[in-house]
This record gives structure tokens, C-alpha cells and sequence, in this order.
């Protein structure tokens, strides 16, 4: 049990919480906090010890702190050409997927349509498909189609683009028919009646007042790109191998290079995590607005 | 005429890519479950032979060794479902319902909470792999040598205990989700039903319990159904932590399936396992949603 504070008790609102909601918080927050910072800090402080430290029993403050991981994780594995293959495949499928869930958000969001209940429970449904399930009849289809058509689709970055931007169209298309809904639909009317077609009202003024909600779901796809695996393993070859499944590469037969992986892991992090965290401000305020409706 | 189509336009590539990697893919997958389809017929695979039911029943015969595993992946994965949902819901909706109230620090705070969630799954994975690691992780530096819970260090990706670390780790990414969503739900409370409970003299505790809470309903039906597909489905969890070839007590299912496509290269019967679990998911979706439904009209 918490004690009780000492010395005459300072005035209160009637709001202020009873130190026993203080204290569990306190607490709560403290050990969670530590739960989160324990792999954080083997990251940072395992980036920067020398092989034999990794190799050794594991130690809280490295002894010899070295650089070196850093410039080594550029030539132990072409982390360079991983890192270019994650870029490309991330970026097109994440632009790609944010015009199609702008232009699918908008019909859904300002136009009564036949099917339009239809579209939007398949299209959500769809989130609850394994991956499993599609990646063996998807590579199959992919192999087939490059024999057929002779459109490489698997082990080439299209296929993976292409399978990526529909990850994250479900997601994408709801969060945007949240944002749009809550832009009023006056501003289209008053760009029709400045002469602007349907697709003109959108980009003059939906696409900038829903900016921020946009944002969002491009960073929650580069996010779900960067990191998907399982797709990874199946579809990519030594040349459009991406980071996901890279960095097992890490392992040689003889060593693992825990200090190398640690500092690898940090480089591929840091992108999408500050853009996240810069971000998250905008997804708390979209999860807000979908969970509305 | 343009008017009426224009929607439609608009829905165009949605749907087009939808049906080229989910929809098409899944009937296939159906298909391909009554065919006998394995490596020497996957550049011709209309050329395999049918099956008929023999999929399903060699993945269903729990006689045989290949059925006996999925029964048990099946298992693995219920039971490593159910605690990681439990736990990250728990842990999520804790910290955000203790952290509703402002107080120095909130902020950052939050941002910090949230780094596990923004990590490539892979990467946290990999860092958890190498905390678990007998001999140079940290696990074991803190419970053998600065705490001296064990005698002898324990193994952590091999064996039982490889169940836990896959528990831990999963939890350690997902339970930031849960305290996101659930910090977006609380801004939807409207203020005014916390001053009336004020006003009635209600203490924190007591406002958590009858306001708060019943008001996150509606968000938790949502975050639940989506916590357990997730984890459920999970594959760069397992396979970033132990590899092709996991542990048999910490076997999830979609490794499992995996195993039996790719490293077997017997497409059929991973086809027929795939559609099985997807009946499992839907019929526990159905269900869940219809309970949580009627509930909630019950309450109304």
C-alpha cells in the first residue's frame, strides 16, 4: 500500500485523483516503461560494442565502445542494395496505394451509389484474410504470368509493389472516408460552382483540407511495406531481396554478428519510426474520426 | 449517364487490385486445395491431378504425423492467441485510461510508449531474439546473474520456454496498438457525462468503472476482433525469431502452413490447411460479432 504523504495535505479540487490512482499509475508507468526500454537500449548500447563483447555474456554499459559495427554492416552484406530494394518497393506501392484509396474514399464518402455497402464490407473483409492463405495461390499466379506473359512478377519489385499497395487499401480507403466525411460538403459545392468538375472539387479541395488524414495513411503503408516478411521471403531474389529478409543474412555460418544486427536494425528503424512519432499526433486524430461513424 | 458512372470510375483500380491479390488468389487457393499439387506441377498447375478430398482429409488425420502437427500448431496458436490479446489489451488500455488525465509528462510519454509499434516488426523480433540468446543475452544476465531466480541458465528459443519468449515479444508490439486505439477512443467520451459523475460525487476509480469504460465498449468490440486476426495470423513474429523451423511449442499455424508449402513444396495440402483456417477464422469472427452484438442491443 501506498503511504500516506507526510506533513499537512496540500489543498485539492475535488477532481484531483486519490493517491492511490497517483501511485498506480506511477507504478503501471514505470514498469511498462522499462519493459519498453529494455530491447531499445540493447539495440543502441549491442550497435556499439565490438564483436568479442556481443560474443561474451551480455554486459548493461559496453566497456569498449567502438563505431566500427556502423561501417561494418555496409560490407558484410549488400545492406546497401537491401536498403535501395526496401526504398523502391515501399515508396511506389505507398504512392500508388494512397491515389487509388483517395480516389475509392471519395466515391464512397460523396457519392450514393448502387453496391456501395457491398464494396465497403468486401474490401474491409478482406483485412481478415491470413496472408497465408493468398501467398501460395498469389506466387503461383505471379510464376504463371511471367511464363505466359513474360511480366516478371515474381522475384521483381512490381510483383512485391504490387502485392503491398493492396495490403494497406482496406485500412487506407475506411481511415479516408472518415476524413472525408467530416470535410463539409459545402466547399464541393462551392468549387462546382467555380466551374470544377467531381475530380477538380476533389484535388482543389478535399485532397488539401483531408492532408493531414493522407499523410497518415501513406506513412501506415510505407510502415506495412518496410516490414512485411512473410510475402518477402517467397517473392524476392538475391537482387530484390528487401531489409525485411536481409538482415538474416547477418548470420554467417561461424559467427552471428549481434553488434552488426543491432546497428542494422537501428539504421532501418529510424526512418519510419520518426516519421511515425512526428506523425502519430495525425493517426490518434484519424483513429478518432473513423471510430466516430 | 457520366453522373452515374462516375463512382464506379473511382472504385475502378480499388477493385482491380483487390481482385488480383485477394479475391482471384483466394478462389484459386480453394481450387488448388482439391488438386494434387506439388513441385512438378507448379509452372503447369491446371495439369495436376484432382484430389478430391484427400487434402483435407491427410491435414485432418490426426493419426498421421502431418496432421498431428497442425493439430498441435493449432493449439500453440490458440493458446499464444488468447494470452497475447488478453495481455496487450490489458496493458494498453491500463496505461491509457491512467494517462486520460494530464500530468507533466503525458506527452512524451505517449511517443514513448508508442516506439515498439512503430518498429519494423522484423527488427524487434531480431532485438528479442538476441535478448533470448543462453549465453550473451540479456534475459539471462538478469535472471540468473543479477537476480538469481535460476541456477543454471535457461535455453529461451528451444524447448518450452521458447513459448514464452514468442509470448513476450509479441506482446511487447502489440499492446502499444491497443494503448493507441484506446487513447483515440477516450477523446470521444463527451466531457459533460464526467462532470455530472462529479458532481454526484464520484471518485476517480468509481468514474473509471461506470463512465469510462462502458463508453470504450463500442471501441474495444473493434480492438479485440482486430488483435486476435493479427495475432493469429502471425507470421514475422515466429519466423524472424526461430527461423524456418521453429520449436514445436512455439509452432504458429501460419508457419506451420508455410512449413508444409514451401519446405515440403506440397502446395495442396498447405492450400487445404489455409482454407481451414480461414473457416476457423470466420466462423470465430461470426460468432463473436453476433455475442458482442446482441450484447450491446441487450444494454441499449
Amino acid at each position: 500500500m501506498p503511504r500516506p504523504p507526510r506533513g499537512p495535505k496540500p489543498p485539492r479540487s475535488p477532481l484531483a485523483p486519490p493517491a492511490s490512482f497517483v501511485w498506480t499509475r506511477r507504478i503501471v508507468l514505470a514498469l511498462l516503461g522499462v519493459f519498453t526500454f529494455l530491447p531499445l537500449w540493447v539495440m543502441v548500447s549491442g550497435s556499439l560494442k565490438p564483436l568479442k563483447d556481443v560474443q561474451a555474456a551480455w554486459s548493461w554499459i559496453p566497456a569498449n565502445l567502438t563505431l566500427r559495427p556502423y561501417v561494418d554492416i555496409w560490407s558484410t552484406v549488400p545492406l546497401g542494395h537491401y536498403f535501395v530494394n526496401s526504398l523502391v518497393v515501399s515508396s511506389c506501392s505507398t504512392a500508388i496505394s494512397v491515389v487509388i484509396a483517395i480516389l475509392a474514399a471519395y466515391a464512397v464518402s460523396r457519392h450514393r451509389f448502387p453496391g456501395r455497402q457491398l464494396f465497403s464490407v468486401t474490401v474491409l473483409s478482406t483485412q481478415m484474410f491470413p496472408g497465408i492463405l493468398f501467398l501460395l495461390p498469389l506466387f503461383l499466379i505471379y510464376v504463371n504470368i511471367g511464363t505466359t506473359t513474360g511480366v516478371q512478377l515474381n522475384g521483381s519489385w512490381l510483383g512485391l509493389i504490387v502485392t503491398y499497395l493492396t495490403f494497406t487499401l482496406p485500412f487506407s480507403i475506411w481511415m479516408l472516408v472518415g476524413y472525408f466525411d467530416s470535410i463539409p460538403r459545402e466547399l464541393d459545392e462551392a468549387a462546382k460552382v467555380d466551374g470544377n468538375g467531381p475530380i477538380g472539387a476533389l484535388v482543389r479541395v478535399i485532397v488539401p483540407a483531408a492532408l493531414p488524414g493522407i499523410v497518415t495513411v501513406a506513412v501506415y503503408s510505407f510502415m506495412t511495406a518496410w516490414g512485411e516478411v512473410l510475402f518477402a521471403s517467397v517473392m524476392t531474389d538475391d537482387s530484390t531481396r528487401t531489409l525485411a529478409v536481409g538482415l538474416r543474412n547477418y548470420a554467417s555460418q561461424n559467427d552471428v554478428y549481434w553488434n552488426q544486427i543491432m546497428a542494422a536494425s537501428l539504421v532501418v528503424s529510424i526512418p519510419v519510426v520518426v516519421a511515425f512519432l512526428l506523425l502519430q499526433r495525425y493517426l490518434v486524430a484519424g483513429l478518432t474520426a473513423g471510430s466516430v461513424k | 449517364m457520366r453522373r452515374a458512372g462516375l463512382p464506379y470510375l473511382l472504385l475502378l483500380p480499388a477493385v482491380l487490385f483487390e481482385l488480383l491479390v485477394h479475391v482471384v488468389p483466394m478462389l484459386t487457393g480453394i481450387y488448388m486445395s482439391f488438386k494434387h499439387l506439388t513441385e512438378f506441377f507448379i509452372r503447369n498447375w491446371s495439369a495436376a491431378p484432382a484430389a478430391g478430398l484427400d487434402n483435407y482429409r491427410f491435414a485432418l488425420d490426426f493419426n498421421g504425423a502431418i496432421g498431428r502437427q497442425l493439430l498441435q500448431s493449432f493449439w500453440t496458436t490458440c493458446a499464444f492467441t488468447v494470452l497475447t490479446v488478453c495481455l496487450s489489451w490489458l496493458l494498453g488500455t491500463g496505461a491509457a485510461v491512467l494517462m486520460q488525465d494530464p500530468f507533466r509528462g503525458r506527452g512524451l510519454l505517449r511517443t514513448y510508449f508508442l516506439v515498439p509499434y512503430a518498429l519494423p516488426a522484423y527488427t524487434a523480433a531480431i532485438t528479442w531474439e538476441f535478448m533470448f540468446q543462453r549465453d550473451t543475452g540479456l534475459v539471462n544476465t538478469l535472471l540468473v546473474h543479477d537476480l538469481h531466480l535460476f541456477k543454471t541458465a535457461p535455453f529461451w528459443l528451444i524447448g518450452g520456454n521458447s513459448f514464452w519468449a514468442l509470448l513476450i515479444t509479441a506482446v511487447w508490439r502489440t499492446w502499444p496498438f491497443a494503448f493507441l486505439v484506446v487513447t483515440a477512443g477516450l477523446q470521444n467520451i463527451p466531457g459533460d457525462l464526467y462532470e455530472a459523475a462529479a458532481l454526484d460525487g464520484a471518485g476517480t476509480w468509481q468514474r473509471i468503472r461506470s463512465i469510462t469504460l462502458p463508453q470504450l465498449r463500442s471501441v474495444n468490440q473493434v480492438l479485440v476482433l482486430v488483435l486476435f486476426l493479427w495475432n493469429f495470423n502471425d507470421f514475422n513474429t515466429p519466423y524472424t525469431l526461430f527461423g524456418n523451423v521453429p520449436p514445436p511449442q512455439a509452432n504458429l499455424i501460419s508457419v506451420q502452413i508455410y512449413d508444409t508449402s514451401f519446405q515440403n513444396w506440397n502446395f495442396g495440402s498447405g492450400s487445404a490447411m489455409s482454407v481451414l483456417l480461414l473457416l476457423f477464422l470466420l466462423v470465430v469472427t461470426a460468432v463473436y460479432l453476433l455475442l458482442t452484438n446482441r450484447r450491446r442491443k441487450t444494454d441499449a
